[in-house]
């Protein structure tokens, strides 16, 4: 991609680590405020999606690349899956949260048991499913 | 003989389906927990069930949560999908340009 305009990659430089810090914050904080693993994770992606529409798809293979993407994709589902089968070893039922992690004090941000760690999984898997579907139907050849 | 299997599981996984379907309770009865529970006492109960302050949160993964596992699953059949229609496996990376 040789098209590159001025104002539209410095606002992109200027921008991306907020769009990226606020997708985290959707995600991390899901227990204590609105947001969640689906819609943190599509800011997230949505980041990735605009640097690549910025600087060209090798720009953002550089920082996230195809392979990665798809190998995380994979792993999100994987870790929650893990998540849940670990209540087997206390001998509850499948994804069971509270008696085996921990609850904590609600509104800390430790706190409300596999929840957060739940919803990382899931944004990690819907960010990196957001760059792959734009990889694969971006048009340019990344294999 | 093929059709002869694929009856043989269809009637077992039909079966076990039917005794699923035949142990669920009643559709309307005033007495089913979806009818019973309201949800201001899952509101109450929430904070204190999962230690997570967002109800929405805590429903959605704690007491959803195998439906939320299966929403992913569907994100993973979708991207598997696109993967199998679009991308040519059998072409080699370096031959793309010569092709062309």
């Amino acid at each position: 991609m040789k098209f590159r305009d001025t104002i539209v990659s410095i606002i992109t430089r200027f921008m991306l680590p907020f769009i990226t810090l606020f997708g985290l914050y959707l995600i991390v904080h899901v227990h204590l405020s609105p947001g969640g693993g689906f819609s943190g994770g599509t800011v997230v992606g949505a980041g990735f999606v605009l640097l690549s529409l910025t600087y060209g798809i090798s720009m953002q293979e550089r920082k996230f690349s195809h392979r990665t993407s798809t190998l995380i994709e994979s792993g999100g589902a994987l870790i929650y899956i893990i998540l849940g089968i670990s209540a087997f070893i206390y001998g509850q039922p499948f994804l069971s949260n509270l008696p085996i992690f921990p609850a904590g004090t609600p509104g800390r941000l430790f706190s409300g048991g596999f929840i957060a760690l739940l919803n990382i999984a899931i944004g990690v898997k819907v960010a990196s499913t957001i760059v792959a579907l734009f990889d694969s139907l971006g048009g340019e050849d990344l294999h | 003989m093929k059709h002869l299997i694929a009856i043989v599981l269809l009637v077992t996984l039909g079966f076990g389906i039917y005794s699923v379907v035949m142990d669920m309770p009643t559709f309307g009865d005033p007495e089913n927990p979806g009818n019973k529970l309201s949800q201001t006492e899952i509101v109450n109960r929430a904070v204190e069930e999962t230690g997570s302050q967002n109800v929405v949160s805590s429903i959605i993964t704690d007491y959803r949560a195998f439906d939320t596992l299966l929403e992913t699953t569907v994100l993973f059949a979708a991207i598997a999908g696109i993967f199998a229609t679009l991308i040519d496996n059998n072409r080699e990376s370096g031959d793309v340009k010569d092709e062309v």
